[in-house]
């Protein structure tokens, strides 16, 4: 490929017009960005947008920008599973419609979005929502660095839509292992675009867990011990513990693969005294970690909702504190189970065999907790119970599975076949999704003020869960008939039914995700009626929802004062849930700032410049970056206050709204 | 020892109220959770330069690469300027201007000397055919170094900054509580070095 | 400069600053000679072969650690005290994270060395 000064590797062979399917796919983003580009325009939403969403550095807002990212991010992640479903139930003894290249893009930018641009997003958007909220802080520790995270977050989830106009995404799967993502095997800019969007991105994703652990450290309300928080914050002190430390492996394997493919280095390379299994050890150091980073804050989520739709305080609160440790720590310890086929000997495979089955312990220990709040509770259905009782379910099936594969020479068999895939979205989609949609339905209403659409939300639910039936169980089968994993085609005429019935579960699924966005755009139409300002619509047990809905900028006009578990509940019990003094102090907060948005346009110019060699615009970025950061650092007016009168009118309206509310119900 | 607590070098909370201390305690936690972070990342270098240490690929090895004056030399260097810094602190404590920026232009000077010592080290080796990508072994050699080396470099432009900053703002307590992490920082910087030339130039040279 | 300061920070009753000041510097300087020697030792037992093979690896890893215990403890004032349990706690963590990843890694790659190459 002839690379010039100007533009690099960049030329008009970069368009995709190498597949019909793939340039279709190219014109949906394209025409898709230029239409809500357009909208923007026509609506003149864009001095809003800057106001109030981009430059804001509220935790509320970024949460939500967080979620939003998350949800398109999930669109465009299912996408690539329905074409993979739908390849492999035509592909027997067929070329299906996708050029195994083309397979191979799908099922890799499908792996790396779920992971990293679809559930982390959506868990962090939801804990950097709830936790300052649930620790009764008026925001996290760091608002502007916040801000930066999102952004860079946005940027390598960016640079993984715009390989899909200009050029081409890694084949390299999700964990990316070399030697076939060594120049020598990949030598197009698909592993380069991999990797700067996992490197920008998990600058983002560490900072934004470093700001989550300070947060919870540090700015709890006056009185809570650590023992005190709800359960959510410890789930999410231990998931982004994790990140902190866990985050460095991914860095450092993507690292040194890219320096292995920019400047031809010897780290992971067949010759030249490279070490492949280096990466594979690398990787997982971070990868193992990464599904509880993933897992730990869906349980805070299902320990949340469970109580407050079983009227109950959460069973064995100290034990799912103490599990939640437990899974933390141990989850450093069995990272080697996605290689027992490399090859260490039979003493390093029976090590992280038996970790492995002991980390299922703590997580079993929290099943029966929530069980056990359940259990003679008055339990209200509603949709985030419902998706929390089905996640108990199912996951304990998938967990089920996983102790088989914990067993190396079990693993041996269904290494690499479809029943780990099934096994994984086994754990994943019950274990994350379903929490997520359970967290999304259980705060929306703290975050808009009105609720999500009851009926509209069941239909949904029902897709979903009858779609990851159909989807999944079909995988084990498979798995168990040695049908191996990422197969373009096979010729094993008892393999089609079972792929077919995969294909019509992910149609279910398709379905659900119809039902969510019809539930969206219904909720929104119907929240004239729905509103409710008053801001605790679930009868909650924590202090999110002792603030109004949507909560103020400042979050709480007085701080809490805390001295037990379940403080909102507590407060209730007591008769005094709110408080309401005579006179307020104006409350300090931090403006608005544009270096967030700044930094994380300069990263992906810097991404971008990297994958395609211009390095004129790399470096200018690079000095960008650097630049923008020490500029920021002179600035001295970097906060502001809201008066006293601002404070008491907004409390004085959630008053009104909540006596109100009161008189109602009684 | 004495009933003081001991304060991170540099917080200099003499003229502080309270809630500069708050503010203080809550970004120097921050910045210790990143510099933890930081550390993973030098951890897996160093497992990883263990791993391949005897993946020369045929090429040049260890003891017939290093040279163990130089490296003693760099980490005398280092070692004295994690002390100026530390000096820094003192009279940031104090509340001296002058000694402040005195001991942070002799740290940035001695940073970058040990800077140049590594270039030249480098260079040295590339003229004998030892570069990064010669082997397996180099490869991991020269990224360990070079991200130590480039945390120096990013620890000079901070000096720089904050010489910067304390002419525009004086030691208010944004400067105050910055200098404090740069120093935790380049103090950290000095950790790593004792782990490099404990893990890389000692047992080539003791072989 | 103003004059000496007293209150309370974290619970603790501070003097503030001269007598602080001359404190820390001695810390310093304590720190300083501690590493230099600690360094030196590392260094000759290298150069003037005093040790070696296995029982020489031993010696200076275990300088090199006492001389982190002694940088953290003098330089970046990581101690025992109440005020910073959470910082020590933190890197008492990293430290035991250390020890499982590159610990695990060199078992794991030794393990794969001897089987894969011999």
């Amino acid at each position: 490929m002839n690379t010039s000064m100007l533009l690099g590797k960049l030329s008009l062979d970069a368009l995709p017009f190498y597949s019909p399917i793939a340039a279709a796919g190219a014109a949906v983003i394209v025409f898709g960005g230029l239409g809500v580009i357009a909208l923007i325009t026509w609506l003149r939403a864009w001095p809003y947008l800057w106001r109030e969403w981009f430059t804001s550095t509220d935790h509320k807002k970024i949460g939500m920008m967080y979620v939003g990212l998350a949800l398109v991010m999930l669109m465009r992640g299912f996408v690539d599973a329905l074409m993979m479903r739908a390849q492999q139930a035509m592909a027997m003894n067929a070329e299906g419609y996708l050029t195994p290249d083309h397979f191979q893009q799908i099922f890799s930018s499908h792996g790396t979005i779920m992971i990293f641009f679809m559930a982390m997003p959506f868990l962090f958007g939801l804990m950097n929502y709830v936790v300052p909220l649930q620790l009764g802080a008026r925001d996290v520790a760091f608002p502007l660095m916040n801000a930066i995270s999102f952004w860079l977050t946005a940027a390598g989830a960016a640079l993984v839509m715009v390989s899909l106009v200009i050029g081409v995404f890694s084949t390299g799967g999700w964990s990316g292992y070399p030697p076939y993502t060594e120049l020598s095997y990949s030598p197009t800019v698909g592993v380069d675009y991999w990797i700067m969007a996992l490197l920008v991105s998990g600058v983002g994703t560490t900072l934004g867990a470093i700001n989550l652990v300070v947060t919870i450290y540090k700015m709890r309300a006056p009185g809570m011990k650590l023992m005190q928080m709800p359960l959510f914050c410890w789930t999410a002190l231990c998931a982004s513990l994790l990140a902190v430390f866990a985050l460095p492996g991914l860095t450092v394997a993507a690292g040194l693969l890219g320096l292995d493919r920019y400047l031809g280095m010897h780290f992971f390379t067949n010759d030249g005294g490279g070490n492949v299994m280096n990466y594979a050890n690398l990787f997982w150091i971070f990868g193992h970690p990464e599904v509880y980073i993933l897992i730990l804050p869906a349980f805070g989520i299902f320990s949340s909702v469970i109580p407050t739709f079983s009227q109950k305080k959460l069973f064995g609160y100290n034990v799912l504190v103490y599990a939640t440790m437990c899974i933390a720590v141990l989850s450093f310890t069995v990272w080697l189970h996605h290689f027992f086929t490399m090859g260490a000997d039979a003493n390093v495979n029976a090590f992280f065999g038996i970790m492995t089955m002991v980390i299922a312990v703590p997580t079993g220990v929290k099943v029966y907790d929530w069980i056990l709040t359940m259990f003679r509770g008055r339990l209200r259905f509603d949709t985030p119970m419902l998706w929390s009782i089905a996640f108990i379910v199912t996951f304990v099936i998938g967990g089920m599975t996983g102790v088989i594969l914990a067993i190396p020479p079990l693993d041996y068999v269904f290494h690499n076949t479809l029943f780990l895939i099934a096994h994984f979205h086994n754990m994943l989609i019950p274990g994350v999704l379903f929490g997520l949609f359970a967290g999304y339905a259980y705060w929306f209403p703290k975050a808009t003020g009105f609720p999500l659409d009851e009926a509209w939300g069941r239909r949904a639910f029902i897709f979903w869960v009858v779609g990851f039936y159909l989807a999944f169980m079909p995988l084990y089968a498979l798995g168990f008939t040695g049908a191996p994993r990422r197969m373009a085609y096979y010729d094993q005429p008892e393999w089609q039914i079972y792929f077919v019935i995969a294909a019509i579960g992910a149609l279910s699924v398709l379905a659900g995700i119809i039902c969510q966005v019809i539930q969206l755009v219904v909720s929104i139409r119907n929240r004239d009626r729905t509103t409710s300002f008053a801001g605790d619509p679930w009868g909650g047990q924590t202090l999110e929802w002792a603030t109004s809905s949507p909560p103020p900028e400042y979050n709480f006009a007085v701080l809490p004062r805390v001295n037990s578990l379940d403080a909102f509940e507590e407060a209730k019990e007591s008769g005094q849930p709110y408080v309401w003094p005579e006179k307020y102090d104006p409350i300090e907060v931090p403006r608005n700032s544009m270096t967030g948005v700044l930094l994380g346009g300069t990263s992906f110019v810097l991404g971008f410049a990297a994958v395609w060699h211009i390095w004129w615009l790399a470096a200018l970025s690079l000095l960008g970056v650097i630049g923008i950061v020490i500029a920021r650092s002179f600035a001295t007016d970097t906060t502001r206050f809201i008066s006293a009168d601002e404070v008491k009118a907004h409390e004085s309206r959630w008053r009104t709204a909540v006596l109100a509310q009161g008189k109602a119900s009684s | 020892m004495t009933d003081q607590p001991n304060q991170h070098p540099g917080i200099n909370i003499s003229h502080a109220r309270p809630e500069d201390g708050r503010h203080t305690e809550v970004t120097v936690f921050g910045f210790w959770t990143f510099l933890m972070s930081d550390a993973i990342i030098f951890a897996l270098l160093f497992a990883t330069y263990a791993t391949m240490v005897n993946r020369t690929a045929g090429g040049p090895t260890a003891a017939e690469l290093f040279d163990i004056t130089n490296a003693f030399i760099e980490t005398i260097v280092l070692l004295a300027s994690s002390f100026t810094f530390g000096m820094g602190a003192v009279a940031l404590k104090e509340g001296r201007v002058g000694g402040v920026r005195l001991w942070l232009v002799v740290s940035l000077v001695l940073g970058l000397v040990f800077i140049g010592l590594e270039l030249r080290e480098f260079a040295g080796l590339a003229a004998r055919g030892a570069t990064a990508q010669a082997s397996g072994f180099l490869s991991s050699f020269y990224v360990l170094l070079s991200t130590h080396g480039l945390h120096v470099l990013f620890g000079c432009l901070w000096i720089v900054v904050m010489l910067a900053q304390i002419s525009v703002f004086g030691l208010n307590r944004q400067v105050r509580s910055r200098i404090l992490r740069l120093g935790l920082f380049w103090h950290f910087l000095d950790l790593v070095w004792i782990v490099i030339f404990t893990v890389v130039y000692l047992p080539a040279v003791a072989t | 400069m103003s004059g000496a300061w007293e209150g309370e920070l974290g619970g603790h009753k501070v003097r503030q600053p001269v007598a602080e000041a001359r404190h820390e510097r001695r810390r310093y300087v304590w720190g300083l000679g501690f590493a230099l020697v600690l360094t030196c030792a590392a260094f000759g037992l290298v150069v003037f072969k005093i040790l070696s093979g296995p029982a020489l690896l031993a010696a200076i890893g275990a300088l090199a650690l006492l001389q982190i215990v002694v940088q953290f403890r003098f330089f970046l004032h990581i101690d025992l005290s109440r005020s910073k349990r959470e910082d020590l706690q933190l890197i008492l963590f990293t430290g035991l994270l250390i020890l499982i990843m590159v610990g695990g890694s060199l078992w794991i790659l030794t393990s794969l060395d001897q089987r894969m190459i011999g």
